[in-house]
């Protein structure tokens, strides 16, 4: 499958009511569905008819502890996904799942589930966490300082990966002659000995449509971005700028390629709030909107895009043709506003001047974001 | 005027990995694909079903120390599968088994909490306990849990959940944009587990998931009387379920509960005939396809200890002795058999007697009886069963995937309806509602109530 180079990638975050920390107080939000699952099926639908390569949930065991906001309460993302899963089609179902309190194995059997129930569309943005309310939380564990967590987070995505691997695509024979259901050869057990975790496997859940599902990591900080390096297939990265973001990409290829992986085999993504308006004007009087209602909370960091669709369309296409990002990670401020904009008014532009497909390139996540399908570890050792 | 007849309750077991499941017909579907859990849960929904139920393993088995390759192997994992359930299901109980030794509180009560949530009230746990070494070695603390702790760790993570489900009000998630209602700070400090904080998680419409008990033992019968809603038996034949019911609901007064605020439904398979002759021959058809003969090999095998693939499964029973040292040449599956000597005398009696080859022999001594014969037979016997209080409802667990019971909920289900033992429609939304159990009070938790926080 060719890509037009022109063409960008574009995540939407639907965490909370959106980013901003008051986006749940401002009209329109429907503050009591924010646990409704039929609003976020709305959500998709909307971002699936833009053929968005994906929707992205955000996790965390405790509330909320690095915003600052009034509105409290959320569910576990990967149940989300799931819950999503049978009603959307095209769309990739990313969700957030923890590796400093969970079980490596609960994790690996979630994902692979989650990519069956979506026929491939399942993707894991690994997270890590050195809060002390998560850590009283569980109560097994000292507070990890970040380099510490993100040791461990890597660690996990290897015994994941590997877990991901344990069974060869047709390891389900169902051979009536010798009774056998499965190619007991063709299922491995992974007896990982690592740093922290022992883990014998193999997974009881069997190899899933894409094998492994895309795993994505946002590269916040130094530890953050050698993880990334390593082990992510999408990164995310904060950025201030267009040459901030391609100075950034650049050095995460470079860091692959260090570390022997193919640097086209992983998508950089810049974040972006998006507060759309039909002026600048507009756009600017929404944000301030909301900047108010939030006293002293603070709004979100990173590079934001204030104004109109036309502009958003503009600047995604101009980073994706110099090549500065392989595309976007869209955070709408208010989702019940900016996700309308987004999909009626930036994509029908994007899709317009070439910079966007109109439809899904195949069936998988994957296949959207035209990442090859990785082979079990241990089928080509035996091969 | 007529007294109301006692209600069966009736719940669909997606059939999995065991010996029961048989999967070399050629309509055996995916044990894997969504497509295979929809339809039986979508067919259980539409006979008015309480519930959908899936059990759950943690680690492949093992036998003489290689994958054991005969059976079905392998299924999704249990929560996710309930959360895509519920998008294409809307009144259908869901219930998860998990393994209370291998999760933590903090993450196990937030996931039950969301799948009440997401499924709009339809959320319960299968509280099962098993602590094995051979399972935890797939987790970081490894097989840490000795087996007298296994209800001890049961019980606490069971308060531990209560207390953070009850840490939001009711009305906690009011949409009011100025106001707020309150959510409490949660602490626990015991032998298993120190917990603190505030549970990021609503409270799902059932107050608490509906929380049903597996484990056969004086212990297991004990934490089913003091914890448990419903009770997941195998004590299906009539007698052996009058008995298993007597003893669980006499556990009851003593912990002030009542007898109806605990369900006991054993697992039980139907199969159906237009006779009772042309049932009894499918039944027999079945119980081969269930027993195939390297399948009879191997379960002589795991009561012999020794390798037996010499022996023939048409031929009589090996004349070799027990390995009573070798308990563990299956792991990841429960051993009844501690000393086998007794067990391969009685057999090798009773082959002799009624000249049975092996694999006959082991489709003797598997079977479990279930219900058999004509659609009205069957509505009779589980009428009588749960009429009589040998139990308050069935598991129905299909030897096929996913059409397995097509049947019994098209012929055998309208006749109960027929005899008003069985809801025609639902009486509610909620798991709780067909079971007819109270729902729990908000913030009965006898936790710290640290801290009133405003919610959004
Ligand atoms: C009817 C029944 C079904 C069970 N299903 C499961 C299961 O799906 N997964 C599991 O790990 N254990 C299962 N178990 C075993 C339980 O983990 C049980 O608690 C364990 O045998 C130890 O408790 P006990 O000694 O009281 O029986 C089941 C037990 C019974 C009686």
């Amino acid at each position: 499958m060719t890509v037009s180079p022109r063409s960008t990638h574009l995540g939407l975050d639907l965490s909370d009511a959106g980013p901003h920390p008051e986006a749940w107080r401002t009209s329109g939000s429907e503050p009591h569905r924010l646990f409704d699952p039929e609003r976020l099926r709305e959500l998709v639908d909307t971002a699936q008819r833009a053929t968005l390569d994906f929707v992205l949930f955000d996790d965390a065991f405790a509330l909320h502890t690095s915003r600052n906001t009034t509105l409290r309460g959320r569910l576990d993302a990967a149940l989300v996904s799931a819950r999503l899963a049978p009603r959307s089609a095209g769309i990739g179902l990313v969700a957030t799942v923890d590796t400093t309190h969970t079980e490596p194995f609960h994790v690996a059997k979630a994902l692979q589930t989650i990519d069956h129930v979506s026929h491939g569309r399942a993707a894991w943005q690994v997270a890590w966490s050195t809060s002390p309310q998560v850590t009283a939380a569980f109560g097994r564990k000292q507070v990890q300082d970040e380099a510490d967590a993100v040791a461990e987070a890597d660690e996990a995505v290897d015994v994941v990966r590997k877990l991901w691997d344990s069974w060869e695509d047709d390891a389900e024979i169902r051979d009536v002659a010798t009774g056998r259901f499965v190619d007991r050869d063709k299922i491995h057990r992974i007896d990982h000995e690592g740093v922290r975790f022992v883990v014998r496997g193999s997974s009881i859940t069997p190899r899933s449509p894409q094998g492994q599902p895309p795993v994505v990591v946002r590269a916040t900080s130094s530890p953050a971005r050698a993880f990334a390096a390593h082990q992510a297939d999408v990164v995310r990265i904060a950025v201030t700028d267009r040459a901030d973001a391609a100075v950034q990409r650049a050095e995460i290829r470079a860091a692959a390629a260090a570390v022997g992986r193919d640097p086209d085999e992983i998508r950089v993504l810049a974040d972006v709030l998006v507060v759309l308006g039909g002026t600048a004007a507009a756009a600017r009087e929404r944000l301030a909107l909301l900047d108010a209602l939030a006293g002293d909370a603070r709004r979100p960091d990173g590079y934001a895009h204030v104004g109109t669709a036309a502009e958003l369309a503009a600047t995604v296409e101009d980073w994706t043709v110099t090549g500065a990002v392989d595309g976007f990670v869209l955070r709408p401020a208010a989702l019940h506003t900016d996700v309308d904009g987004i999909a009626d008014e930036v994509v029908p532009l994007l899709r317009a001047a070439g910079a966007f497909r109109d439809t899904y390139p195949g069936t998988t996540l994957r296949d959207t974001l035209g990442l090859a399908r990785p082979a079990s570890r241990y089928a080509s050792a035996i091969a | 005027m007529t007294v109301p007849r006692k209600q069966v309750h009736l719940g669909a077991h997606f059939p999995g990995v065991n010996s029961t499941t048989v999967w070399t017909e050629p309509d055996s579907g995916s044990q894997i694909d969504f497509a295979s859990f929809e339809h039986l849960a979508r067919s259980a929904e539409d006979a008015r079903l309480d519930f959908f139920f899936l059990a759950e393993g943690l680690r492949l088995r093992e036998h003489k120390g290689e994958i054991f390759d005969l059976d079905v192997v392998g299924r999704p994992d249990t929560l996710p599968v309930l959360a895509a359930l519920a998008a294409v299901t809307d009144r259908l109980g869901l219930v998860g088994t998990i393994n209370t030794t291998f999760n933590e509180p903090w993450e196990v009560a937030r996931q039950f909490a969301t799948l009440d949530v997401l499924s709009g009230g339809r959320a319960a746990w299968n509280l099962v306990t098993s602590p094995d070494a051979f399972t935890g070695a797939n987790f970081r603390r490894g097989g840490f849990l000795p087996y007298e702790q296994r209800y001890e760790r049961a019980a606490e993570l069971v308060a531990v959940a209560r207390a953070l489900w009850d840490s939001w009000d009711d009305d906690a998630v009011l949409g009011d944009r100025e106001g707020g209602a309150f959510l409490r700070d949660v602490e626990h400090v015991g032998p298993h587990f120190q917990v603190r904080g505030t549970f990021p998680t609503p409270r799902g419409p059932q107050g608490h998931p509906v929380l049903f008990q597996a484990g056969d033992s004086g212990q297991g019968r004990d934490f089913a009387a003091a914890t448990a809603d419903v009770v997941f038996s195998m004590h299906s034949t009539f007698e052996d379920g009058r008995a298993f019911y007597r003893d669980v609901k006499d556990r009851l007064p003593a912990l002030g509960r009542r007898e109806d605020s605990l369900k006991i439904l054993p697992a039980t398979s139907v199969v159906l005939g237009d006779t009772a002759e042309d049932a009894a021959e499918r039944a027999r058809v079945i119980r081969r396809q269930q027993v195939s003969g390297p399948g009879a090999i191997a379960f002589l095998e795991q009561v012999w200890g020794v390798d037996l693939t010499a022996y023939d499964p048409d031929g009589p029973l090996p004349d070799v002795e027990p390995d009573v040292g070798n308990a563990d040449i299956t792991r990841g599956r429960v051993r009844h058999v501690k000393d086998p000597r007794p067990v391969v005398a009685a057999w090798r009696a009773r082959a002799e007697a009624e000249r049975l080859s092996i694999r006959d022999l082991v489709i003797a001594v598997t079977s479990r009886g279930g219900f058999v014969g004509t659609p009205t037979h069957v509505a009779d016997e589980i009428d009588r069963y749960v009429q009589q209080d040998a139990s308050d409802g069935f598991i129905l667990v299909p030897h096929l995937t996913p059409h397995g019971l097509d049947d019994v909920l098209a012929t055998v289900v309208p006749l109960l309806q027929e005899r008003g033992s069985f809801r025609a429609e639902y009486a509610g939304p909620t798991l709780r509602d067909h079971l007819g159990l109270d729902r729990p009070a908000e913030g009965r938790a006898a936790t710290a109530h640290l801290d009133q926080q405003p919610v959004g």
